[in-house]
């Protein structure tokens, strides 16, 4: 068989590797897993992989470790460089890294299902609570507690969460271009509490906004709050 | 205890926290030693391109975009080091390094004693790869690696990750035939 000719099973050979080293996606490792259970072949071929994993892990683990020269010469060249201030993008951006963080690659490839499903649960319960509070469907109208602030008085806000898909660049992005600035959260659900804008906006000015905001592939929900 | 993740150090890194630097250093610097030590194959050059390394990390983390893994990033900037570091190399050095990898393929005692371990025949053929090839195979079976981060890493498609890989290990046959040593397979 000539696995590099692009057929089914040639794709599943191409796989085991990454098969064997536990980096796969949860619907490829499926898939090998069901090429391995029907193929007594690629079973036997997926055990030299498993053989070359364990050699190259002994192999790289003699290699050693650098001596402490490495790490002292490192801290004293960072210790020669200017001190620099932080800039407010990289403070916002680092509350998204920790937030994100929780929901590394790999965590999220494997867990895929499950937050699919979570949404998709997470959006019908706050429907059926914003449809209670208003007598509408309308997002805008929303009103929660839940996220902890860190201003009050005057401006208009909004509470948000985003897509496990966005990273960091794209929310810091998002933010930048829209003018938001972060003042309090995340909540358990993963909700921020954002200000839309210095002034105290009219509702329906509010909710034109939140619904073009609505529309960026970083925002999976937007509503209004206090 | 859960620890503090490496996107949260970077941007602590990212405002000039010098101890996130250090959590950095001591949680990554082994793996991109050895990553780079198996590239360069000098002990001291691969110190010495840590350094630089993670020199780059300090002088570059506000630019960090979380597009992959801190630790996929690290790996790309350790690769272009010891890139670099090897094109450095003077011909004459060059030329003793060919001269030691011929030397390694006489079936010299050593080689006898490995056909006797057939792990130890493994890692002496893992370590007579071509640089390309011992680079593949490192980033998936040590450093744990997806085809998306190996392909980010070395700057080359998807599908081209997947049959590179096929041939490093297509040739890590070969090299343990001509030891004797017949896996079966390709």
């Amino acid at each position: 068989m000539n696995a590099v000719n692009g057929n089914e099973e040639g794709d599943v050979e191409l796989l085991l590797p990454w098969h064997a080293a536990g980096t796969l996606s949860h619907r490829d490792a499926q898939r090998v897993e069901a090429a391995l259970a029907n193929d007594p072949e690629l079973s036997q071929r997926y055990e030299l992989v498993r053989e070359e994993l364990s050699q190259t892990i002994e192999l790289n683990e003699s290699l050693g470790a650098p001596s402490a020269r490495a790490m002292e010469a490192l801290f004293a060249k960072i210790a020669a460089e200017p001190v620099r201030a932080p800039a407010l993008s990289i403070r916002v951006g680092a509350q998204f890294r920790e937030f994100f963080a929780k929901l590394s690659p790999r965590t999220l490839a494997w867990s895929a299902s499950a937050a699919a499903l979570a949404i998709v649960l997470q959006a019908g319960v706050i429907a059926g609570i914003m449809y209670k509070e208003s007598g509408s469907t309308d997002v805008a109208s929303y009103h929660t507690a839940s996220v902890p602030s860190t201003a009050s008085g005057a401006g208009s806000y909004a509470l948000i969460r985003f897509r496990p898909q966005a990273n960091a660049a794209d929310i810091d992005k998002f933010l930048e271009n829209n003018n938001l600035s972060l003042t309090g959260g995340p909540s358990v659900g993963g909700l921020y509490r954002v200000q839309v804008s210095p002034k105290k906006l009219a509702q329906a000015d509010i909710a034109g906004i939140l619904k073009r905001l609505q529309e960026d592939k970083v925002v999976d929900f937007i509503a209004a709050t206090e | 205890m859960q620890t503090t993740s490496d996107e949260v150090l970077i941007a602590r890194v990212a405002n000039g926290d010098r101890l996130a630097m250090q959590v950095l250093f001591a949680r990554h610097h082994v793996r991109v030693y050895r990553f780079v030590l198996r590239l360069v194959r000098n002990e001291s050059a691969a110190e010495d391109l840590i350094g630089e390394v993670f020199l780059d990390v300090w002088r570059q983390a506000a630019k960090f975009e979380g597009r992959a893994a801190v630790s996929t990033w690290m790996l790309s900037i350790a690769r272009f080091k010891a890139l670099s570091a090897l094109r450095r190399r003077t011909d004459d050095e060059l030329d003793e390094e060919t001269v030691g990898a011929i030397a390694d393929q006489a079936d010299d005692p050593e080689v006898v004693l490995a056909k006797k371990d057939k792990g130890a025949a493994l890692r002496q053929c893992l370590s007579k790869l071509s640089a390309e090839h011992r680079e593949i195979i490192d980033l998936v079976y040590y450093h744990e690696r997806s085809v998306a981060d190996v392909a980010s890493i070395v700057g080359i498609p998807e599908a081209t990750v997947k049959t590179r890989m096929f041939y490093a290990r297509k040739k890590l046959s070969e090299l343990l035939k001509a030891q004797g040593i017949d896996r079966g397979w390709p």
